[in-house]
């Protein structure tokens, strides 16, 4: 099948207007006989969800928590990007779509990223008229700040959690409907596969997660916002139940994967302290704004701080090499975060980490708890000259920016912030790749969309920050109720679908096989064996840097996995009742396809891009030795891989990227 | 660390629950408490036994799902943190910690330790939102400049997590902590006020129905709120309630 991206015609500008102006639309009237299925709850379900039904049709939305309150989005910490231009510094839609294509190493499709710079600045207008508690300065006005990758301050946030409140604000706007009975909301289902007939996305089979049950839902259309896939890593920064289950069912039933093995590493996240550890904890990435990256200058001082025999507040400035203000000049600790990232990793493989193994570097908030404080105590008229004085001041600044990031950190560290500096290391974060989507965010599955974080579309190779919550809304709230009208307004006489059509029966029947096998199988370990062992060869081999012998042997090596994990894994209890672990098996099952795809992604795309450095692709010479090498002239495009059986084996379709708007260059933040 | 662990096994919701004791061995300080109930759970299903089910999901005290009730303290012993930020450094080498389910009427045990807690969904259904289209044409959202103050206040209402720990510590099983939060959020900001008299009425009849009891004024809801979710919400509401019922 050919790939159509359904891109407009016309001036980039002018595009997405043009094409809200030639949509079909659906009567109102005939918006209640059709039915849509939301699965997923986040920032683009939940978004989704509310406003399709705001708009008339008839929705059901479905979720794995016990509340769409509690999808993944809830964690997001610092902010979301829009070209409002309130501080005046120069902000507009098309340099946010600038650095987003740049931010993205000019692997996302122009088109759509325009259109989400375009709609950005709606998306705060909407979440403020719904409630949304953005910070504010003193004049009442929304106050903003910076995130990595942009010379410009144009990150609207709430404290550390604005993810929570975006999410409460969707959840508020669920709610209304939900309250008017135009959403019906299933909570703690599961979604195991699609249903397909004659062509066409016409349903999903779910497992209600509390009794066991098996059940049809129909509709016209199917919309998937599940979120990313990050937690094939195990160790992430992603939520526990994050997986990929969703999407990955959508595949095998035809679905393209696009671009799987683009993964973002953060580079502020608390580093592993032991084998216990579930999961990984983001520092947001605003702290960049204020913190200080270092390590020692010297390999003894970081040997005794490693030994605990100094502490780093002992060191001297001519003792610590601010490794990114001194290589990045421009950026400073604000460069992006593939580049931020893999200078830490750089300079703890040299031997310079500050933790016991060795894999931490600094983030420190001396200095600015310093400038504020001093600054503080001008606008109050007390004396800047007393230290103590100062740094009571400006601790109270920090804190009211960043306080329940600093709470987590000594929650889990059981360190001061204000006093010592934070240890960082980069951590498995956002997943770029995902079901390939055309313009109107339909997938290559007619009636199939995908929204949100689990498609592939606006990122690139290298996301930049604070653009995923903005994604999300702009899919949910602003572009997919428009586009998916163009599909149903061929199905105003369609009538309801039926759920006892062979097809349905085939998909129920094909979800029971799978739950009877991994119930009945008389394994002996459990599932967290396979998933921590599957993370392990995704971060050694596909993670920060990889190269194709690694690569290939991943592929070998998932494989073997695979089969090890059919005939070995244990799930206890029964199918008919609440059974995490076997809710667990059914997603580990799918990572451990999922990971095989991504390692063969990553070995067929020979460049280094973003987050994805190839070892074999290193900028030589010239001002950019040591980089990442980008290598436009073969690899400028989303691969799009077509299931066939075995992921291995799977076939790959390009969709060639046209920069029609933009010159591509070298990345350089030097 | 060893330690001696006494958990509420209840199969479902129907079923009679019992306390049952496992010892445990191993436990390192830097390991979260839902870390510590991994490795027991790895234990049991090594043995061929069920593992214990709790709720969670983000481990970073964000999403409200864990929601254990540790030695008669919901979410235990440290202060503003939900049971994945409590860590195991807190406890004693040897200690007998006992692990329950939050318990209320208005929370149904689902199994084990994970409860029911779509009632609080039911109230925000009730007259959580504010009705506003969400499909882009709205004003400027700088058109209304708000107070800082108030705006850090409706924000500090705002981080409710909606956890419940509120309710389970209350010895009448209020939900007021988490009503009153909601209902202070929107009081605060001009967006909400066009419907403020009908959302008190409406969320406060939809509180009562779901079987929460009354706030008398105990204050143990907001001593073991993670999110440090202050008293004067439960009054504020009670400000807007009064004026409410009053206009009628
Ligand atoms: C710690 C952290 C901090 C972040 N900070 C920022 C930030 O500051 N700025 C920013 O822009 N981005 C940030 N991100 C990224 C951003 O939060 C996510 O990319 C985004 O929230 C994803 O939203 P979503 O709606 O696509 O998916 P999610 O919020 O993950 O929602 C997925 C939904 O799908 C449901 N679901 C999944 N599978 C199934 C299934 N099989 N059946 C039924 N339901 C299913 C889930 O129940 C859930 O409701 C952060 C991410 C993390 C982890
Ligand atoms: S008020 Fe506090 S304790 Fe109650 S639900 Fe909200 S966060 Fe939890
Ligand atoms: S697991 Fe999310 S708050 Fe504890």
């Amino acid at each position: 099948m050919a790939l159509d991206s359904k891109i407009p015609q016309g001036p980039l500008a002018d595009k997405w207007t043009n094409h809200k102006n030639e949509i079909n639309l659906v009567n109102p009237a005939n918006k209640r006989l059709i039915d849509v299925i939301v699965v997923g709850t986040g920032l683009a379900g939940g978004s989704a969800a509310a406003t399709l039904a705001e708009l008339g049709y008839n929705v059901k939305a479905f979720c794995f928590q016990d509340s769409p309150r509690r999808a993944h989005s809830i964690a997001a910490q610092g902010g979301i990007n829009a070209a409002k231009n309130y501080q005046g510094d120069g902000d507009s839609t098309y340099r946010l779509f600038y650095d987003t294509v740049k931010g993205g190493d000019y692997r996302s499709r122009e088109a759509n990223v325009y259109r989400l710079a375009e709609v950005s600045a709606n998306i705060i207008d909407q979440c403020v008229a719904q409630g949304v508690p953005f910070a504010r300065d003193y004049g009442g006005l929304l106050d903003n700040r910076s995130f990595g990758g942009v010379l410009v301050s144009r990150t609207f946030y709430a404290k550390g959690q604005t993810g929570q409140q975006l999410l409460l604000g969707a959840y508020s706007a669920m709610n209304r409907q939900i309250g008017r009975g135009k959403i019906k909301m299933y909570n703690r289902h599961e979604m195991l596969d699609v249903v397909k007939v004659n062509g066409k996305a016409r349903g999903i089979i779910t497992r209600n997660l509390v009794t066991g049950e098996i059940e049809r839902h129909s509709a016209h259309a199917v919309v998937l916002g599940t979120g990313g896939y990050g937690n094939v890593f195990y160790l992430s920064t992603n939520a526990m139940g994050s997986n990929v289950t969703a999407a990955w069912k959508a595949h095998k039933r035809g679905a393209y994967f696009a671009n799987p093995c683009y993964t973002q590493i953060h580079p502020t996240c608390i580093p592993v302290s032991g084998d216990h550890q579930s999961k990984l904890t983001l520092m947001s990435e605003s702290l960049r704004n204020d913190g200080r990256i270092w390590v020692p200058a010297k390999k003894e001082d970081a040997i005794a701080i490693r030994e605990g025999r100094k502490k780093p507040t002992e060191l001297t400035e001519e003792e610590r090499d601010y490794y990114l203000e001194r290589r990045y000049p421009a950026f400073g600790n604000l460069v992006p975060r593939d580049v931020a990232s893999r200078a830490a990793k750089e300079r703890c493989d040299a031997g310079f980490g500050v933790n016991k193994t060795g894999e931490a570097v600094y983030l420190d908030f001396a200095s600015a708890i310093e400038r504020y404080g001093k600054e503080e105590a001008y606008v109050k008229g007390l004396n800047a000259d007393d230290k103590a004085l100062v740094t009571e001041l400006g601790a109270a600044v920090v804190k009211n920016k960043y306080g329940n990031l600093f709470q987590m950190y000594e929650k889990i560290v059981d360190q001061n912030p204000y006093k010592t500096p934070m240890m960082i290391y980069p951590a498995v974060h956002y997943t770029m790749g995902g079901l390939w989507v055309d313009y109107n965010l339909q997938t290559n599955v007619e009636g199939l969309y995908a929204i949100g974080e689990a498609n592939f579309s606006d990122h690139g190779a290298n996301r930049l920050g604070a653009s995923a919550l903005m994604q999300g809304l702009a899919d949910g709230y602003f572009v997919l109720p428009y586009t998916i009208g163009d599909y149903l307004s061929h199905d105003i006489r369609t009538g309801p679908i039926p759920t006892d059509s062979p097809e349905f029966e085939e998909a129920e029947q094909n979800v029971r096989k799978q739950v009877d096998a991994l119930i009945n199988n008389n394994g002996t370990k459990a599932v967290d064996y396979f998933h921590k062992k599957l993370g392990k060869i995704m971060w050694n081999k596909c993670g920060m840097s990889r190269n194709a012998t690694d690569l290939r042997s991943a592929i070998d090596e998932i494989s073997a996995l695979r089969d090890e994990f059919y005939k070995e894994v244990r799930v206890p209890g029964t199918q008919n009742e609440f059974n995490e672990e076997l809710a667990k098996a059914l997603r580990v099952a799918d990572f451990l396809e999922l990971g095989e795809l991504f390692a063969k992604d990553a070995l067929t795309r020979n460049e280094s891009a973003g987050g994805h450095f190839r070892e074999e692709s290193v900028e030589e010479g010239g001002a950019q030795a040591g980089e990442a090498k980008r290598d436009d002239e073969n690899f400028t495009f989303v691969s799009a891989w077509e299931y066939t059986g075995v992921p291995k084996d799977a076939i790959l379709h390009k969709e060639q990227l046209e920069f029609e708007n933009i010159e591509l260059k070298q990345r350089s933040y030097k | 660390m060893k330690l001696t662990l006494k958990i509420w096994r209840q199969k479902n919701a129907s079923a009679k629950g019992e306390m049952v004791t496992y010892p445990i061995d191993g436990i390192d300080g830097d390991m979260s408490f839902l870390e510590m109930m991994d490795v027991l759970n790895d234990e049991l299903i090594n043995k061929g036994e069920e593992p214990v089910v709790f709720d969670h999901d983000c481990r970073e005290g964000i999403c409200g799902s864990c929601s254990m009730f540790i030695n008669g303290e919901a979410h235990g012993p440290d202060r503003l943190v939900t049971t994945c930020q409590l860590h195991m450094r807190k406890f004693k080498d040897g200690e007998t910690i006992t692990i329950e389910p939050f318990r209320a009427a208005g929370f149904p045990v689902v199994k084990d330790l994970m409860v029911d807690r779509s009632s609080f969904d039911r109230i925000q259904h009730a007259g959580g939102f504010i009705s506003i289209n969400t499909s882009g044409n709205t004003v400027d959202a700088n058109a209304t400049p708000i107070e800082k103050e108030n705006a850090d206040d409706a924000f500090a209402a705002a981080t409710c997590i909606g956890c419940g720990a509120c309710v389970a510590s209350c010895k009448n099983s209020s939900a007021m902590l988490f009503v009153g939060a909601k209902v202070s959020q929107f009081a605060l900001l001009p967006q909400g006020e066009v419907e403020a008299t009908n959302r008190v009425l409406n969320m406060v009849k939809q509180m009562d129905e779901e079987g929460f009891g009354n706030c008398t004024n105990t204050g143990a809801c907001e001593v073991e709120c993670p999110k440090g979710i202050s008293l004067e919400n439960i009054a504020r509401m009670n400000r807007e309630y009064l004026a409410a019922s009053l206009k009628g």
